[in-house]
């Protein structure tokens, strides 16, 4: 029951106890008490809202993808570093990865000139990191499996045998 | 055209097309069109695209050119995917030579099994309440049609008594609909065993409509077909409409003994040739790589499944539980309203529409069939409206 109620909740997190009871066929005691343990247990880890913010003109906003390549650390592998960069409020989240390079940082700012100033002044002089290249957003389609800007119209008839 | 000349030729046409009813749902239809921003629960189709792997497949498909006739009884290779699902999900085999046509819909496969089997007079027995096409199908065929009207009470199932009691001297065929369309419900195993008795007794042949056979809730789906000496008398009729949320591509496919799978393969090349080849394409793409579709969309049915019976339950009416395809069968008879006056009212007052249940056979009067393909917001919103309706008559 737990995973089909992490899937529900990461559907819609406004679902209410009581329709996620009957939706599980169970009591909204239960429902109460596994999103507590869930939620104590890290595994649920935060209820944030989509939005798409291409679609609000009066606030700016961009995001960049950084390739980050980094000397590991003896002792703590990848760990230390990916903390130092992880800890900046300006990083959205930090992926350690396989292949040609190892850390990837997804950074938001106001401008591209705030972007740049993150990579520049703070990222980049870090001792570990050996190099960065930056990639900036320059149209989202798709977040989270929700694809933006497509209204769904329901296109059946409506009644059918 | 003048209206005396239109008179004229409407004298022409056939006399048992002419004098068949229109179809329950069809009336209704039309009132809901009328409406406008009604919030429908009338569909019987999933709300799911098809799956994108699917329509790139068939995307890919016209890309390459490959829009000619196919095979008459289908693609091969759609045959022998449809062969290892069979297989697969139901342990049944059927050999993709000469055991499986490829249907334009399941809906071509009732009507031409029917055809391929029935003489003039023999009858077809048809449970009800169920699909509106069995009865006309079955007319125009020649036959005639005997309902068999289950009833609340053994959750919709086709009882052995009731079944015996139907038969005569001209019993040909049974239609079996399980899961069943509108009521939801389903036959397991000891309730086949107990069937096949009275059909193996009678010598019928059955006709079983699977077509919402991956749509079973805590129960698998169990063929009539898979039952000791029912497979050599049954055809079965599928497709991948329901399970693969592909209506529109018109794909079904019909199973059985090779004799008869021949005769309707005949009747199959002079009458449509080939089912359409990119939706062939599609089928088998869904075939071959689609069981993890199947499964995500029964979980999201299931969960609104749970919604609608206990939103129904909790307003006073008596729902039973439903185990198969995407409705529920709830009772209104405590309204004191027949279905289609319940369903005009709450068209007319909350802007809802529902299905009267007796569009489906007379026995499902005092019954609403609503569908549950639809958005969990649709649905609750749905409910609130009907039980704002039904405590005004309670």
């Amino acid at each position: 029951m737990k995973t089909r109620l992490l899937e529900l909740l990461e559907e819609n997190c406004k679902y209410t106890s009581q329709d996620l009871a009957v939706m599980l066929d169970t009591s909204i005691e239960t429902v109460e008490a596994l999103i507590k343990e869930l939620e104590a247990e890290q595994v649920i880890c935060g209820y944030k809202t989509l939005i798409n913010w291409d679609k609000m003109e009066e606030t700016e906003h961009v995001t960049a993808l950084i390739e980050v390549k980094v000397t590991p650390q003896r002792g703590d592998g990848f760990d230390k570093v990916a903390k130092r960069i992880y800890m900046f409020k300006e990083v959205e989240a930090v992926y350690l990865m396989s292949g040609g390079f190892d850390l990837t940082v997804i950074v938001k700012g106001k401008n591209i000139k705030e972007v740049a100033m993150f990579v520049g002044q703070k990222l980049a002089p870090l001792e570990s990191v050996l190099s960065t290249g930056t990639h900036f957003v320059l149209k989202r389609y798709k977040d989270h499996g929700v694809i933006f800007e497509q209204p769904k119209k329901d296109e059946r008839m409506v009644v059918s045998p | 055209m003048s209206a005396d000349r239109e008179d004229k030729i409407k004298d022409k046409i056939a006399t048992k097309v002419a004098t068949m009813p229109p179809s329950g749902i069809r009336k209704f239809f039309d009132i809901v069109s009328e409406m406008g921003d009604a919030i429908s629960l009338g569909v019987g189709e999933p709300d799911f695209d098809t799956p994108w792997h699917v329509r790139e497949e068939a995307i890919y498909s016209l890309e390459q050119g490959k829009t000619v006739y196919s095979a008459n009884a289908g693609m091969l290779p759609l045959r022998q995917e449809i062969s290892r699902y069979m297989k697969r999900r139901f342990d049944l085999l059927y050999n993709p030579t000469n055991q499986i046509l490829v249907t334009v819909g399941g809906s071509e496969g009732i009507d031409i099994s029917l055809r391929s089997l029935l003489n003039g007079g023999e009858e077809v027995l048809i449970p009800e309440p169920s699909f509106v096409a069995y009865m006309p199908c079955t007319v125009f065929a020649g036959g005639i049609p005997v309902p068999i009207a289950t009833k609340s009470e053994n959750e919709f199932k086709l009882t052995a008594k009731e079944l015996e009691e139907a038969i005569t001297d001209k019993s040909k065929i049974l239609i079996f609909p399980y899961p069943n369309n509108p009521t939801g419900a389903i036959m397991e195993e000891k309730e086949l065993k107990e069937i096949a008795e009275v059909i193996k007794k009678h010598d019928l042949i059955v006709l079983s409509d699977e077509i919402y056979a991956e749509l079973t809730y805590g129960v698998r789906h169990v063929s009539i077909a898979s039952i000791k000496g029912m497979y050599e008398r049954t055809v079965i009729l599928s497709g991948l409409s329901k399970a693969y949320a592909m209506t529109g591509w018109r794909i079904g496919y019909a199973l059985g003994p090779a004799s008869i799978i021949g005769a309707m393969t005949k009747m199959h090349q002079y009458v449509l040739m080939c089912a359409p080849t990119t939706s062939q394409y599609g089928a088998i793409a869904a075939l071959k790589n689609g069981d993890d579709d199947i499964k995500h969309m029964r979980e999201a049915y299931d969960t609104r499944r749970k919604l609608m019976i206990n939103g129904f339950r909790n307003m006073g009416l008596s729902c039973f539980e439903p185990k198969g395809a995407f409705y529920v069968f709830p009772s209104i008879k405590e309204t004191g309203l027949n279905s289609l006056e319940f369903c005009e009212k709450l068209l007319q007052e909350e802007k809802v529409a529902v299905v009267p249940g007796d569009a489906f056979g007379k026995s499902g009067d005092g019954y609403i069939r609503c569908s549950y393909a639809y958005s969990i917001d649709e649905l609750k919103e749905a409910l609130i409206r009907i039980e704002k309706f039904v405590k005004k008559l309670l």
